[in-house]
This record gives structure tokens, C-alpha cells and sequence, in this order.
């Protein structure tokens, strides 16, 4: 019988935690994907993050460090510092990259460190139940801004990529969504760019990629879909933002 | 015998340095020794000091209180160490930085234009460098011939055409002792 | 290899790093222990290490736990501010157990407090240098020698026990020089990572993946884990406890006291042995483990303890615990970077001798 769908080798059989609807599991497949199609599982180490994807390094088959929340970049320039040879990579989210670790995030792209960064932003803390996240939208209710998010008093989104953008250093910056079929073939292909970058030595690769979360968010995984493409891409402009290919 | 002592003045006029010459040369000699720097936020101007100790037996503790010679470089360093000076001790003055003079009676006290003779060698700098001469050929601390081996040792070789000016500068003050007997 | 040589306690850190096969090197800048960075960016390049001058201790330190979990000899430096700030990758290294040398320089405190020496972080190292419950190796130096010498220990120890290890040595013992024989160069630092089988070096597809972590979400592992983690504690304790006795034969008033202090108290006791005072000195090496032994067989001797402390009598306790208040335990203590002169510890030998 001819096999026309499977798991990717890269991911292990063990179940993932995550909510109906939420589409780290396309992600984590998406990585897995590109890690098996550049046959670089056995030299790859990745770092999870603190947030809903923590428990990543039960997931991915390579082996797997836990960093402490936000700190993930700087774990991996010491893996890739101590084994430049190695694939390393780190699976983070919002709160976790853009907001208790933006230092690490930026300083480690302004090193033009030679790392391949998974950015979800999704706009809510999800493991801790909804608050506000540094990307959430204006006017976005979560429990940390019931009355929805107020510039005047809780800021503005913070875009990544474009503030990424104005350093020197970053080879890669693209940010893309997994809302639909469409978007999630473009997302492979920037993620599988951002491995290859690293494995050609070309530096600092970092995809954001529009996730959702249907529980925090209090939706169908289908509205989900639809508020990435309704709300959250009128703000955060897919597209690349530095390719030194 | 132990030597205990403590170079003080302004940061920038060398007393790190010219310790730390005396200090490794008592290091080729295979004595005993500690070397303790002040250290402050400043890098210039400021007070600054150095405590270096050279001993015959292991050394305890590298904090000096009771200095039994003292290089002092401007007033306010007069003014702090002079009375913490061991009876019996030896209170080298820049006399060309310090117009007043030792007022214990129980110490002994040279004086040196240390900073005029430099001047006058052209190496203005080098005065910390003519205390050392004086401190080494007045008080046998260490030998003569190790600060000349201590000095090609300690300044590096980019600094190479240094080396002669900071032998030169020993030199007149091991001379300056000799011909004023002090 | 056994050649003397002049060296600050900062840079004999630094060298004697290296030859133990480190090459990874990650800090930030802060006062006084600057001179650990600086030597390691002018030595590391030339030998295919590692010098990173991080963001800030917290990358720093996270940069030590990547690294240490390939398997490599990994160090970071700071002085107390920044030790605060490397509180939690201290906590996440220990709940990952991995062994890595951080390098405390003590400054005062509390707060930006100053830059002159301090002993003002004992609590903080021996007691929770971090959340949670653990322990990390503490080891205080007093002589540049020690300095060298201890961070060899510090590297070995902490790869034995697996847990961090910690050199605590304040501003004086970090800026002072003093003669130094540095260890060989005797270790290669590409073999090390061969005898951790648990690092994340690449499965290169030949073994199950490893996972450095400290996550433990069911109760009844993450009790499994702290329990183990004690178990190794308790063996560290019974097997590496280290300290110097100094005139302690005839001793009725035992000195307690480590680094900068442990060495004015030498020059006062050596004064009090002159007035025909039977004073001697325990020095503990080991901070944590702490040589609680040694001063509880002291106790059935002596009739006093004097502790000579740069904080307000953080060791002290720790003494009086060892002697379960068996005995007087009195403090002579400087603090804000003020340090005891022999005068003052002599001061204080001859009360507790009447």
C-alpha cells in the first residue's frame, strides 16, 4: 500500500498537549518537516521556551534543552558557541521573545548569531490562561485587559520583525500565518529557508509565524483562523523583511 | 625582614606600576611578597595607592596598616599615611609635589625633587620611577640588579623604547642617595 | 610548569580556567572583577575559545547553561550586583544539573552598595543562591594561589556532584597579585564532553534524544528529583568538605574566618601568640558544604569562637549552628568594604581570651 501521509521522523510519538485548534501542532510539523528534509536531525539541538510550547522538547526526536522564560537565545548562542557544526534552533513565543526576553532577542540578532528562531505570536499568554501579551491587538480583551487593550495606558503591539529589521546583523526576518492551506505552504518554505540559512552559515534567521489560540481567544478554531486573517495580519504585514540570501 | 610598603598619590603618576615593579622583582629574587592595589572608579586624577609587601617569610595578611616605607606623591597621601608609618620607617617625598616636611621624629624622611629631576630627563612621568631608585638603593629592599631585570620583564614590548628612560630614571634615584647620603 | 609567577587573583581565575580545559568564556563587565573578562578576550581567540561579552549576567549565565549542557567547561564572572541577576540561571543549572563554574568577586551591598570588598553574599551563596531548593558547590578562596588552584576544584567538583560550583572571593582576593603556581595544562578540553552522556551534543542518530531540563509537572517526580538532588548534597557534605587549622593544637579561642579576613586574622593571632594568648584559626575552604565537623570537634576544646567577617555575621551563624551553641561565638565584623585591621581582630582575640 503506498504511503501517501505521515508523521515526520523528526517528531516523536508522543501526544501533543496542546488545545483543539491551536496550531502549534502545524508548526511543530512544519519544523520537523525541515528538519528531516535537510537530514540534520542527528546534529540539530533545540531550546523550548517557557509558555504553551515548553513541554516542545518531549516533541521533537533531536535533543532538546529546556531555557528558562525568555532566555532561549542566549542558551542557544552557548550551544552554538560551544558547537558551531550543530543545527540549533528555538521554538518561542510572544511573551516569551517579545517581552521577558526582547534583550536576548535582540541582542542575539544584532550577533548576527549563526541560530534558527521560531517566533509564535498569537497575541495572549496562553499557558497562563489569556493576559496580554506584548503583541496583543488594540482593543484585544484578555484578562490582563478586560476592558481591551488602551494605548494610552498599555502601549502599543510590538512588531518583531520590523524592529528587527533596522539591525544590521539578522541574515533572515519573514514573517508568515498558518490560518489557511495557502499560508501554511508559505510558512514551510520560510522555515525551511531559515534552517538552510543556518546550515549555510548564513546567520541570524527568524520566522514569525500568526498562530492562534481558539481557548483564549473564546473561539472556534474556524473564527480563529478567520480573526489572524481579519485582525491580526492588517497589523502584522506578512512578508519578508531582510533576506542577505 | 619584612618591607611594608605603601606608594601613594594621585592616580596616573605610576605608583601601580613602579609597585609592581618591586614586586616582581622580589618574585625573581624568590622572596615572599603580596601586591595590593587601591582600586576606585576613576582611571585618572583622584587618590590612589598601592600596598606592596616583601618578606623573607610567607606573607599574612596583604592589608598594610603599619608601613615601614612610604612613597608619598602629593599632600593629601602625606597627610593620610605619615601617621601610620612603623616607627623607625622611612617616608619617601617627592619634595617637587609636597612643599611641607615629615613631622614625626620617629621616622626617617628623604626627600626628593622627584618630580623636577624627571622633568629635567625629559620623561615627566618617571618620577614614581626615581622613588623606586631611591626606595631601593636606601632600604636594600630588593636588589638593584633585579628592578633592572623586573623592568625588561615587566614592560612589554610594545612598549619596548620605554625601557630605557624607566632604567635611567632608577638610576637617578639610586644616584640621588649616594651623592646626598640621605 | 612549576614556575612562579605574579598574577592578579582575577586573571589567576582566568588562566587556570584554561588550562583546565575551559573554553567557553560568557560575562559582562562590572567592578572588580573585570580583569576575569578582560584576560579571557585577549586569551580565548588565540586558542579557538570562546570570549562572549554578553547583554547582561542573565544572558550570560544562560549562555553557561546552553553551553554547559553540550558537555563543555563552562564559566561565567561577576561581583554581587550581577550575581543577583544570574539568581535564576543559577537555579535553572542546578535543576538541570549541570556543572559550571560562576566566579562571585564580592563587592557591598545591599543594592548598587559599592565596589570595595565584601563577604556580604554568604547567605545568598550557601543558603538559596536562587528559588527553590537547592545547593550550589561554594568554595572561598584566600591567596591568588587558591584562587588558581580552586578553580580546577570548582570545575571538578561540580562535574562529580554535577551541580554548579561557585568560586566567592571578594574585591581584595580578585585585585590583589601574589605569586602563582598555575595548574598544567593538562586536561583537553575535547574530551570532556565524552564523559557526559547525558549532554545535548546531537543524537547523530545513535541514541535516544537527551533533554536538559528542569520541568518536572507531576508532583511526585519533581519530589523524586529534590530528594536525589540531597542524596548527592549529603554525599558532598560527608566527602568534600575542606578547611585549614591553623595553631589550633593548644587553642582556647578558635578564629573563623575566610579570604581577605582569614588573612589579617593570621597577622593578629600571630601578634596574640606573642602576648602568650593560645589563639589558632579554622578557615573554612568549603563554604557549602560547610566544615561543620571540624568546628564541632573545635567546641570540645576551645572556650571561644571569634568570627572575622566582612557582613553583619552571616558566618557566625553558620558557626553557631556547627557548635550547636555549645560555646560563645563573637563577631568581629567591617562591612560596606570597610575591613578589620589586624589591630581590631587582635583587639577582639584578647577579649574572648580573658
Amino acid at each position: 500500500m503506498a504511503m501517501v501521509f505521515q508523521k515526520p521522523k523528526a517528531l516523536t510519538d508522543a501526544v501533543l498537549h496542546y488545545c483543539p485548534g491551536c496550531t502549534h501542532g502545524i508548526v511543530h510539523r512544519l519544523v520537523a518537516e525541515a528538519i528531516d528534509e535537510l537530514g540534520i536531525e542527528g546534529r540539530t539541538i533545540g531550546i523550548a521556551p517557557v509558555g504553551c510550547s515548553v513541554m516542545a522538547y518531549d516533541y521533537f526526536r533531536c535533543d532538546m534543552i529546556e531555557a528558562s522564560h525568555g532566555r532561549a537565545p542566549a542558551v542557544a548562542t552557548g550551544v552554538k558557541r560551544s558547537m558551531p557544526d550543530s543545527v540549533v534552533f528555538t521554538y518561542q513565543g510572544d511573551g516569551d521573545l517579545a517581552s521577558i526576553g526582547l534583550c536576548e532577542t535582540v541582542s542575539t540578532a544584532c550577533r548576527g548569531e549563526n541560530v534558527t528562531i521560531i517566533f509564535i505570536n498569537n497575541a495572549i499568554y496562553g499557558m497562563t490562561g489569556g493576559q496580554m501579551a506584548p503583541t496583543s491587538l488594540i482593543g484585544q480583551v484578555t484578562q490582563t485587559s478586560p476592558y481591551g487593550r488602551d494605548p494610552k495606558t498599555q502601549g502599543m503591539p510590538i512588531r518583531i520583525c520590523e524592529l528587527l529589521a533596522s539591525l544590521d546583523a539578522p541574515a533572515y526576518l519573514e514573517r508568515v500565518a498558518v490560518n489557511s492551506v495557502a499560508h501554511v505552504r508559505q510558512a514551510k518554505k520560510a522555515i525551511l529557508k531559515a534552517f538552510r540559512n543556518q546550515v549555510e552559515g548564513k546567520g541570524f534567521s527568524l520566522v514569525e509565524v500568526l498562530s492562534t489560540c481558539p481557548t483564549n481567544w473564546g473561539l472556534t478554531p474556524e473564527k480563529a483562523c478567520q480573526f489572524v486573517e481579519e485582525k491580526m495580519i492588517p497589523f502584522y504585514p506578512l512578508g519578508n523583511f531582510k533576506d542577505r540570501g | 625582614m619584612t618591607y611594608e610598603t605603601i606608594m601613594a598619590g594621585f592616580g596616573g603618576q605610576g605608583l601601580l606600576f613602579s609597585g609592581k615593579v618591586l614586586a616582581h622583582a622580589a618574585l625573581i629574587e624568590g622572596r615572599e611578597l603580596s601586591w595590593l592595589p587601591s582600586y576606585g572608579p576613576e582611571m585618572r586624577g583622584g587618590t590612589c595607592n598601592c600596598s606592596v609587601i616583601v618578606s623573607d617569610e610567607p606573607v599574612g595578611s596583604p592589608i598594610i596598616a603599619h608601613p615601614n616605607v612610604l612613597m608619598v606623591m602629593n599632600e593629601p597621601s602625606i597627610d593620610k599615611f605619615e601617621p601610620a608609618v612603623a616607627a623607625g620607617g622611612t617616608v619617601f617625598v617627592d619634595s617637587s609635589l609636597i612643599s611641607r616636611k615629615v613631622a614625626r621624629d620617629d621616622v626617617e624622611a628623604v626627600y626628593i625633587p622627584a618630580t623636577e629631576m624627571a622633568k629635567d630627563m625629559g620623561a615627566a612621568g618617571l618620577a614614581n620611577m626615581i622613588l623606586l631608585g631611591a626606595i631601593v638603593r636606601r632600604t636594600g629592599c630588593v636588589k638593584s640588579e633585579t628592578v633592572t631585570q623586573a623592568l625588561k620583564e615587566v614592560i612589554s614590548a610594545r612598549k619596548a623604547d620605554l625601557l630605557g628612560l624607566n632604567l635611567k630614571a632608577v638610576e637617578l634615584g639610586e644616584k640621588y642617595i649616594e651623592e646626598h647620603g640621605q | 610548569m612549576s614556575e612562579k609567577v605574579l598574577m592578579k587573583g582575577n586573571e589567576a581565575i582566568a588562566e587556570a580556567a584554561i588550562r583546565c580545559g575551559c573554553r567557553h568564556y560568557f560575562g559582562y563587565p562590572i567592578t572588580p572583577q573585570t580583569e576575569i573578562a578582560a584576560y579571557m578576550s585577549k586569551r580565548m581567540p588565540k586558542i579557538g575559545g570562546t570570549f562572549l561579552q554578553a547583554e547582561s549576567e542573565i544572558a550570560a549565565i544562560n549562555m553557561v547553561y546552553g553551553c554547559a549542557a553540550t558537555g563543555r567547561r563552562a564559566m561565567t564572572s561577576s561581583s554581587s550586583p550581577g550575581i543577583s541577576l544570574k539568581a535564576e540561571g543559577m537555579s535553572y543549572l542546578a535543576g538541570a544539573d549541570l556543572p559550571a563554574l560562576i566566579v562571585n568577586v564580592q563587592r557591598g551591598g545591599p543594592g548598587l552598595g559599592g565596589i570595595q570588598p565584601s563577604q556580604s553574599d554568604y547567605f545568598f551563596m550557601t543558603r538559596g543562591p536562587g528559588h527553590g531548593d537547592f545547593h550550589i558547590i561554594v568554595l572561598a578562596p584566600a591567596t591568588v594561589q587558591e584562587m588558581a588552584d580552586m578553580t580546577r576544584l570548582a570545575f571538578e567538583l561540580g562535574e562529580k556532584y554535577r551541580m554548579p560550583a561557585m568560586l566567592l572571593a571578594d574585591g581584595t582576593m580578585g585585585q590583589m597579585m601574589e605569586p602563582v603556581v598555575l595548574p598544567g595544562d593538562t586536561v583537553d578540553p575535547e574530551t570532556i564532553p565524552a564523559t557526559k552522556p547525558w549532554a545535548t551534543t546531537g543524537t547523530q542518530m545513535k541514541r535516544p534524544h537527551n533533554i536538559v531540563n528542569s520541568l518536572y509537572l507531576k508532583p511526585d517526580e519533581l519530589e523524586k528529583t529534590n530528594f536525589e538532588r540531597f542524596e548527592r548534597y549529603a554525599r558532598l557534605e560527608k566527602e568534600e568538605c575542606r578547611w585549614e587549622e591553623y595553631l589550633m593544637d593548644d587553642a582556647e579561642v578558635c578564629v573563623v574566618s575566610v579570604g581577605i579576613t582569614a588573612r589579617v586574622a593570621k597577622n593578629a593571632i600571630v601578634a596574640a601568640r606573642k602576648e602568650g594568648i593560645k589563639v589558632g584559626m579554622i578557615r573554612p575552604i568549603t563554604l557549602y558544604p560547610f566544615p561543620k565537623a571540624a568546628l564541632a570537634a573545635a567546641a570540645k576544646k576551645v572556650k571561644a569562637f571569634l568570627t572575622v567577617e566582612l557582613n553583619m555575621g552571616q558566618m557566625n551563624e553558620d558557626v553557631r549552628l556547627a557548635v550547636e551553641c555549645s560555646r560563645k561565638v563573637a563577631m568581629c565584623n567591617r562591612v560596606g568594604g570597610m575591613i578589620p585591621s589586624a589591630d581590631e581582630v587582635l583587639e577582639a582575640i584578647r577579649k574572648e581570651a580573658k
